[in-house]
């Protein structure tokens, strides 16, 4: 039963640097980072020291609570460095690439005529396993739990993301295995959500799931929000959601044996020089790309390897996410501008509100930078004015408060079990008052996990 | 900023202050640290001062119709439009100094003293608090009233954004418990001076103390409507209340839902009211009497203290009104009802939130477990 979702609330973020649809370079890198930080829940024990040899596919690092769940390398080579931050926490492993590439072979097989144990052990043996994440709570998924239903979303409506048809429509037999896969992982379905904002999707031939359609601004796209309006995550529900990457990593295991997490990767922003589309693995390092920055100054820019909204800024030295198909380059906004919040114009600067005149020009794109354009303050307005970006059946601003006060119960009962940070991105780009709400929605995350273990 | 303004420095303890100034000559250079990159354009300060722009009509207004209502009551009509209007300016002019003076000291002290940013909530108190006042009141009063609603109103709950009442109301409130003498009445509506002659048979009472039916002038829709009555200083003019409210609906800062069930509310115990024969004022009047129109705009949509929940503005809304109609027709000692109905709602509006939550949450698990 497919259905088709229209949802009036959100907010397209107008941002400059669309990336155009070729790609202008394959990028072979010759470092490449394993990064365990990418893994929420992972607590990553090294089987690797530098020296070693690595294939393509062979183990780097387990988890500490179940030694199954292993991170692999994406490439073959020898392992370089390790990196370590305060208190040495593992940050990354780096791997220099070997110039002809060896995969471990894990084998062909054809996903629809295996069993549950046999997809299990190849998604674990390969690596691929931590790329499915369980809601609630953003974690690893737990290779016991079956979870109730698997979501896919197969596109993305955040600012300047990577286009779903160029980057995965010559895919779709991947695609297909992987949700025969994953089919099996679970005792209800798998929900595979299509882009609805024009165009068809390459993903509507997709079989073995259920389809449905979503239409609307962003967060349209986010998993989070569609899982509330498929079938929403009660108290002691348990789903797994797997983004496209991912599934047509877990669907080329089982087409090719080998693991293979090459992609297509959109490099956008208004900093970009020509933005185009890149083919690289992830764990590339952003030195690679250096030439989309041209000669800016690197402390006058911005890296943010994922979109503008979620993405983490890893700077210069840093590398590309393992879930990321996008990088973006802002410039910081580190100047001051005169008397600017009493400009009555102000046409550079894009706002969702009214006060400013930007829903004149709904087309226009906005070269915007990493201004916070105000100070912080506490919640002023109320929470209508958060919702109005949100397409969920919560109330933003008091769950927001809920996580703050470190109240549990509030915390359920405001959809705590239904969100991670990413789904209320909208909401803090359009707080006046300049609150961190994905970073209270995380704290929440966090103190929920410590509570529940 | 200045290095020895800074943590360390000889005069960090002024840090609020100059980043107060500093910030309000700028946009900062502030860049974004955590979450989402890109940020709206939109801040604070931009959101309140479009508030008090909105005000700005009503406050013009004010100040001519002061100097109007000082001309007919010592039977001196011969001041023209910006004559009238500069008597009245100079009336309000330090009420506004007092508003400002006393509000912002505290607000900056308080900053200072919870080492935050100076929040640029009190522009907008500042700005209603010298129009829902008496124009002649004394000065020394306003400003232990402002003390006491920024002190006690706003800043023990943690300042902008936390307080539970809104503070330009809780000033008036003051007053009018404190100084009764100097808050109602025939005489306080109008500035003149204790020397000078009043006409013969003047009286500065406003319309609403008059019940409609004694009074002699300006109880007419149009005199109401336009505002050429006596009364505090903005709240008169219906018409310069009704620009504001426009340019607050469309920007989004106040909420429509709250203005509308406002006035269905008054009409609703004014039309019980006018068909019980408790009073003979139409209930369409009683939206033009007195502060309702200046309350249920720019009091009663206050974003922090006003219900947050879509449905709980309607209930809110449909409450102040009813409440303050109820109050002018019941209370005889005391003929306006806005400011109470107001204050009412506010402490109220948690607990009205509270209700259309837990409703909503019991509908939609009610909902899960059958679907």
């Amino acid at each position: 039963m497919s259905q088709n979702f229209v949802l009036k609330k959100g907010l397209n973020i107008p941002v400059s640097g669309e990336a155009a649809l070729h790609v202008s370079k394959t990028i072979a890198p010759g470092i490449v980072a394993v990064q365990p930080t990418d893994f929420k829940g992972f607590l990553p024990r090294l089987l690797v020291k530098e020296g070693d040899p690595v294939l393509c596919g062979s183990p780097v690092m387990a988890d500490k609570k179940n030694a199954d769940i292993l991170l692999t390398s994406p490439v073959s080579g020898t392992v370089k460095e390790i990196v370590r931050g305060d208190k040495r926490k593992l940050l990354a492993v780096l791997i220099e690439a070997d110039a002809k590439q060896q995969c471990v072979d894990f084998g062909v097989k054809d996903a629809s005529k295996l069993d549950a144990d046999q997809v299990r052990q190849a998604l674990l043996q390969s690596g691929l396993w931590p790329w499915l994440i369980q809601r609630p709570y953003g974690i690893l998924a737990n290779p016991d739990v079956r979870p109730r239903d698997i979501f896919i979303s197969t596109f993305s409506t955040a600012p300047l993301a990577a286009d779903s048809n160029f980057c995965f429509g010559s895919e779709l037999q991947a695609a297909q295995a992987g949700v025969c896969a994953l089919s099996k992982l679970t005792d209800g379905k798998v929900h595979v959500s299509l882009d609805g904002n024009g165009g068809s999707s390459a993903f509507a031939a997709l079989q073995h799931c259920e389809l449905h359609t979503f239409q609307g601004k962003h967060p349209a796209g986010n998993v989070g929000v569609q899982i509330s309006h498929i079938a929403p995550i009660c108290k002691e529900d348990i789903v797994w959601t797997v983004s496209p990457v991912a599934l047509i990593a877990i669907g080329k295991l089982f087409t090719t044996g080998r693991l293979d997490v090459r992609r297509k990767v959109a490099v956008t922003g208004p900093m970009a020089i020509e933005p185009a589309y890149i083919e690289t693995v992830p764990g590339m390092p952003m030195k690679e790309i250096s030439f989309f920055c041209g000669n800016t100054p690197a402390d006058t820019m911005r890296i943010i390897s994922g979109d503008v909204l979620t993405g983490k800024a890893v700077g210069e030295n840093g590398y590309l996410g393992t879930f990321d198909n996008q990088v973006s380059l802002l410039h910081e906004g580190t100047e001051e501008e005169l008397l600017g919040w009493l400009n009555p114009v102000r046409a550079h600067q894009f706002s969702a509100d009214h006060s400013y005149f930007s829903w004149l020009t709904p087309k226009k794109k906005y070269a915007m930078d990493t201004n916070l354009h105000g100070g912080p303050r506490a919640f002023l307005m109320n929470d209508g004015y958060y919702a109005r970006v949100l397409p969920m059946d919560i109330y933003p601003v008091y769950l927001a408060k809920a996580c703050l006060a470190g109240e549990i119960e509030k915390m359920e009962k405001f959809g705590i079990y239904e969100v991670l940070p990413e789904d209320l991105a909208t909401c803090e780009f359009v707080d006046p008052s300049k609150n961190n709400i994905q970073e209270m929605i995380e704290q929440g995350i966090d103190l929920m996990l410590k509570e529940m273990a | 900023m200045n290095k020895i303004f800074e943590k360390g420095g000889k005069l960090y303890w002024l840090h609020s202050t100059v980043d107060a100034f500093e910030s309000f000559l700028h946009v900062p250079g502030t860049v974004t640290r955590k979450g989402a990159h890109v940020r709206d354009a939109i801040d604070l300060k931009r959101l309140l001062i479009l508030v008090v722009i909105a005000a700005v009509p009503a406050a013009l207004f004010g100040m001519w119709n002061v100097g109007y209502q000082h001309g007919l009551a010592v039977g001196d009509t011969s001041l023209n439009i910006l004559g009238n209007w500069w008597y009245g300016f100079l009336k309000v002019l330090p009420l506004y100094l007092v508003s400002y003076i006393v509000g912002l000291g505290i607000e900056f002290a308080s900053c200072q003293i919870r080492g935050e940013e100076v929040s640029e909530g009190y522009l907008v108190s500042g700005f209603f608090i010298p129009l829902i006042v008496p124009v002649d009141i004394p000065l020394w009063m306003l400003a232990v009233a402002v003390a006491f609603a920024v002190i006690f109103g706003k800043e023990v709950f943690g300042g902008t954004g936390m307080n539970i009442v809104n503070p330009a109301i809780l000033t008036r409130a003051f007053l009018f418990f404190s100084y009764p003498n100097y808050m109602s009445g025939s005489d306080c509506w109008i500035s003149y001076k204790p020397t000078e002659q009043l006409v013969d048979g003047f009286t500065g009472a406003t319309p609403l103390a008059l019940d409609g039916t004694t009074a002699q002038y300006g109880t007419g829709f149009w005199d109401l409507f336009i505002g050429t009555v006596p009364g505090s200083v903005g709240e008169t003019s219906v018409i310069a209340i009704l620009i504001g409210a426009v340019l607050l609906i469309w920007t989004g800062i106040a909420s429509w839902k709250i203005m509308c069930a406002g006035i269905l509310g008054a009409l609703f115990v004014g039309g019980i009211g006018d068909l019980a024969g408790i009073t003979t004022i139409p209930c369409y009047m009683q939206l033009l009497y007195g502060g309702f129109a200046f309350g249920i705009v720019f009091m009663a949509t206050d974003p922090v203290t006003s219900a947050q929940t879509e449905a709980g503005k309607w209930i809110y809304g449909f409450l102040i009104g009813a409440l303050c109609i109820t109050v002018r027709l019941f209370n005889p000692g005391y003929a306006e009802g806005m400011m109470l109905a107001i204050l009412l709602c506010n402490v109220f509006a948690p607990l009205i939130d509270h209700c259309v939550i837990s409703s909503h949450l019991s509908r939609k698990a009610k909902k899960l477990k059958t679907a």
